[in-house]
């Protein structure tokens, strides 16, 4: 059992928000309840400008937190000894027991930082510093103080209990999800648009997704594999929807009705159209996609005009000047690498061409698109309205 | 429609099967190994399925070992033998059309100091016996060759192929995989000559996670999993005693009105042969020479009766299964076990297929379930499909 009973919670961004900043602490708060529930009965709360977590006695300390790890909104967290009894007698030998504990050398140096929330209690903030560096001096010869620059910091601080803490965990940062509206992730089974979706939601932004099914030329698995992926997503982003759109037949239609090398451009085109309509449907307030300058023929800054040109909503595109090397790393680290390198074709691939242009003619894709006239009206109806929504907790 | 032609990956399990199952799970789950009569009943279920399968292979249940499946057995079989004949020498031949579970556990062993040679094949599939022949030495131990191919049907001659090898060589130690074969060929490993055998219960309507391995009686064999001493120390583990129940009953129906089921497989693997010789860009793999395209059935018949690869120009074959799929016709894209591997096949490969069909190619297989129905179904399917299919495809 882990001698940690709670958790103190930094948050960096929040506190700079003025009237709205109790907005941002709530929706903290209630993400960290929502990342807590599964493993138990935490109680999460604000006090004096903190938020605290205290945990239930039978609690896993790792797990708890892995998943406060995926908390936007927290730039750090703090493992805290709880002590009830804090008359100086018992305060000192706790916080001894504690240094005990955690450093088992004793061989450092050190500061003590004081907090008397509690101003009832009879030693000053200052005092309390100074006796209780005394007493850890003498307790352990080996300690040395150095107040500018000690390499543990020991807090204690008295509340109805007193917390003893000393050890900081670096959490994700950004902001909670849910205090900065929704947003449309066009999401493939590739490597970029799980980290695009995973950065948006990191800004506090709540993520729905919308995919592109192609059967036959996709299987099942690469449907299984897109679930996958929001599931993982979703363990940072929350609960989001997935909208799962049967694009075959558009597909095929443009491939029969436009020159090949414009394939891919025109059914990004309308794969931006459908997206923003399930965005303005789910009040989305912009789309998000993980498009990277010039990594591909579809993302040079003449394909993304000619596909941003559909969208009357705001595209975000967070990877926009990453290098491929980072977007992996990033990958890496929300554990989404492994499912996106699973080999399964996505509708972007199947029929690309050998050299789709790279410098499309605004001018000449509206004229060729023009040629679709005829069924894409229907096509689109019919791909809207047998939408496969998944619920993704 | 449903139509499942996928039955080299997998089969449906019988009825009976599934029966004497629930049995052993829900009334008599004791311990083999327990001294009580609920062990002794259990017993009774393995003493039971190793008479079956020894009889339909005619030899002793002694000589029957049962592993987790056919994957198992082949490792049993060649790193068993392999560790307990060290002495006599460290090259072992095989083929190069081997499933995995065949050619994995020998690269294991050339990682270990073995020589392993691997003979080539033809267009058809078959091996070339004289390199089989001219590759043994004083220090070949083992002799491994698949009975029939799962991704082409391609037959070997084991019996030939059997007595040649001892006559140059007669300690050699023949495995065969026999894993495609089992239930649709009479297998005598003693008049064959065959040394050990491995079969699978899920190939033959049994269930998954079952399988044996035949051991001649004079080969000594080492363990390759360790521990309380199960059937004779060979392979510890209490025994699965429900799938291998299942198993016997699976073999004692498989061999029931054998020719009857055979032939009818043969007829039925003729038809698909004939229809889909006759679309255009398609053609027909690991067929015999003689087959040219009259498809007479003797010729069929030198292949095994329920496996059928074609190769389709112009159209990738995991669209093909997929497009099947939709219409509720299940096959397999080369074969099912390499399906996690994007790299081509090593059989399609090793029988010279051109490399743009090597990802054209599907793999039909039937069971003896199968219907002449379902079959004109899925000719139809594939039919209306394949020029759609074509139409759409990469420029």
């Amino acid at each position: 059992m882990s001698m940690f009973k709670a958790f103190l919670i930094k948050y960096a961004e929040i506190g700079l928000k003025g009237n709205n900043r109790y907005l941002f602490e709530n929706a903290l708060c209630d993400r960290i309840k929502d990342a807590l529930k599964p493993l138990g009965t935490f109680r999460v709360f604000k006090e004096q400008g903190r938020v605290f977590v205290e945990c239930p006695d039978d609690y896993d300390y790792e797990e708890t937190v892995e998943a406060l790890k995926r908390v936007f909104g927290i730039s750090s967290f703090c493992p805290v000894v709880t002590v009830a009894d804090t008359d100086w007698e018992s305060l000192t030998k706790a916080v001894g027991d504690y240094v005990e504990a955690m450093y088992p050398d004793a061989d450092f140096t050190f500061k003590v930082f004081a907090k008397r929330a509690d101003k009832n209690y009879p030693i000053s903030s200052p005092d309390i510093c100074s006796m209780m560096g005394a007493y850890l001096l003498g307790r352990f010869p080996n300690l040395k103080v150095d107040v500018h620059n000690p390499e543990v910091s020991l807090n204690v601080e008295i509340r109805t209990k007193a917390y003893i803490y000393s050890v900081e965990i670096p959490g994700p940062g950004g902001m909670p999800v849910g205090s900065n509206g929704k947003a449309m992730l066009l999401l493939s089974g590739g490597i970029d648009s799980p980290v695009a979706g995973y950065m948006i939601a990191k800004r506090g932004v709540s993520v729905d997704a919308v995919y592109f099914h192609a059967p036959p030329y996709t299987s099942e698995r690469a449907k299984q594999k897109v679930i996958d992926l929001a599931k993982k997503i979703s363990r940072y982003a929350g609960r989001m929807k997935l909208f799962v759109v049967n694009f075959t037949d558009i597909q095929l239609y443009i491939y029969d009705q436009c020159p090949h090398d414009e394939l891919t451009i025109i059914m990004r085109r309308y794969m931006m159209r459908i997206a923003e309509h399930f965005a303005k449907q789910e009040n989305c307030l912009g789309l998000i996609t993980g498009e990277s300058l010039g990594q591909v023929a579809s993302q040079t800054m003449q394909s993304l005009a000619a596909t941003n040109e559909v969208c009357t909503m705001p595209v975000y595109r967070p990877l926009i000047a990453f290098d491929k090397k980072d977007i992996v790393e990033i990958a890496e680290t929300i554990d989404t690498y492994e499912t996106s390198i699973q080999p399964y074709e996505d509708c972007c691939t199947i029929f690309v061409a050998k050299h789709p242009v790279t410098k499309p003619n605004l001018k000449k894709i509206r004229h060729s698109e023009r040629k679709l006239e005829e069924k894409i009206d229907e096509l689109l109806e019919t791909a809207l309205k047998t939408v496969e929504i998944i619920e993704i907790e | 429609m449903e139509v499942y032609l996928d039955n080299s990956a997998t089969t449906k399990i019988t009825d009976r099967v599934r029966d004497i199952m629930i049995k052993v799970l829900y009334e008599d789950y004791g311990n083999p190994s327990s001294m009580h009569r609920m062990g002794v009943n259990a017993e009774k279920y393995m003493k039971e399925a190793a008479q079956i399968i020894a009889d339909s292979l005619k030899v002793e249940p002694k000589e029957i070992i049962f592993t987790s499946g056919g994957t198992e057995a082949n490792n049993l079989a060649l790193i068993g033998t392999a560790m307990a004949y060290q002495r006599r020498g460290k090259h072992i031949i095989t083929t190069r059309i081997e499933h995995p579970s065949v050619h994995q556990p020998l690269l294991y062993l050339e990682e270990n100091g073995y020589k392993i040679d691997f003979i080539p094949v033809d267009r058809t599939g078959k091996i070339f016996k004289d390199k089989l022949y001219n590759a043994i030495n004083d220090e070949t131990q083992i002799v491994s060759v698949m009975f029939v191919n799962n991704e082409i049907g391609s037959v070997q001659d084991i019996e030939e192929i059997a007595r040649e090898i001892k006559k140059i060589k007669n300690d050699i130690i023949f495995h065969v995989d026999a894993v495609q074969a089992f239930g649709k060929y009479r297998i005598h490993p003693r008049r064959m000559g065959i040394d050990l055998l491995s079969i699978s219960g899920h190939k033959i309507h049994g269930p998954k996670g079952i399988g044996a391995l035949y051991v001649n009686d004079n080969i000594r064999l080492k363990p390759i999993i360790f521990g309380g001493g199960h059937q004779r120390g060979l392979r510890s583990g209490t025994e699965n005693v429900p799938a291998i129940a299942g198993l016997g009953q699976a073999v004692k129906d498989i061999y029931e009105n054998f020719e009857q089921k055979v032939n009818k497989m043969y007829k039925l693997k003729q038809l698909i042969i004939k229809e889909l010789s006759g679309l255009d860009g398609v053609t027909i793999n690991g067929l015999p020479e003689e087959c040219e395209s009259n498809y007479e059935m003797e010729h069929i018949k030198m292949t095994a009766p329920h496996i059928v690869s074609a190769s389709f120009e112009g159209v990738r074959s995991e669209v093909l299964l997929h497009a099947l799929e939709d219409r509720g016709v299940y096959v397999s894209s080369g074969s099912a076990c390499s399906s996690h591997h994007p790299q081509p096949s090593a059989t399609l490969s090793a029988i010279g297929i051109p490399k743009i069909l090597l990802d054209s190619t599907i793999r039909i297989s039937i069971s003896e379930m199968t219907t002449e129905e379902e079959i004109q179904y899925a000719i139809e399917q594939i039919r209306d499909l394949v020029p759609k299919l074509r139409r759409y495809t990469r420029r």
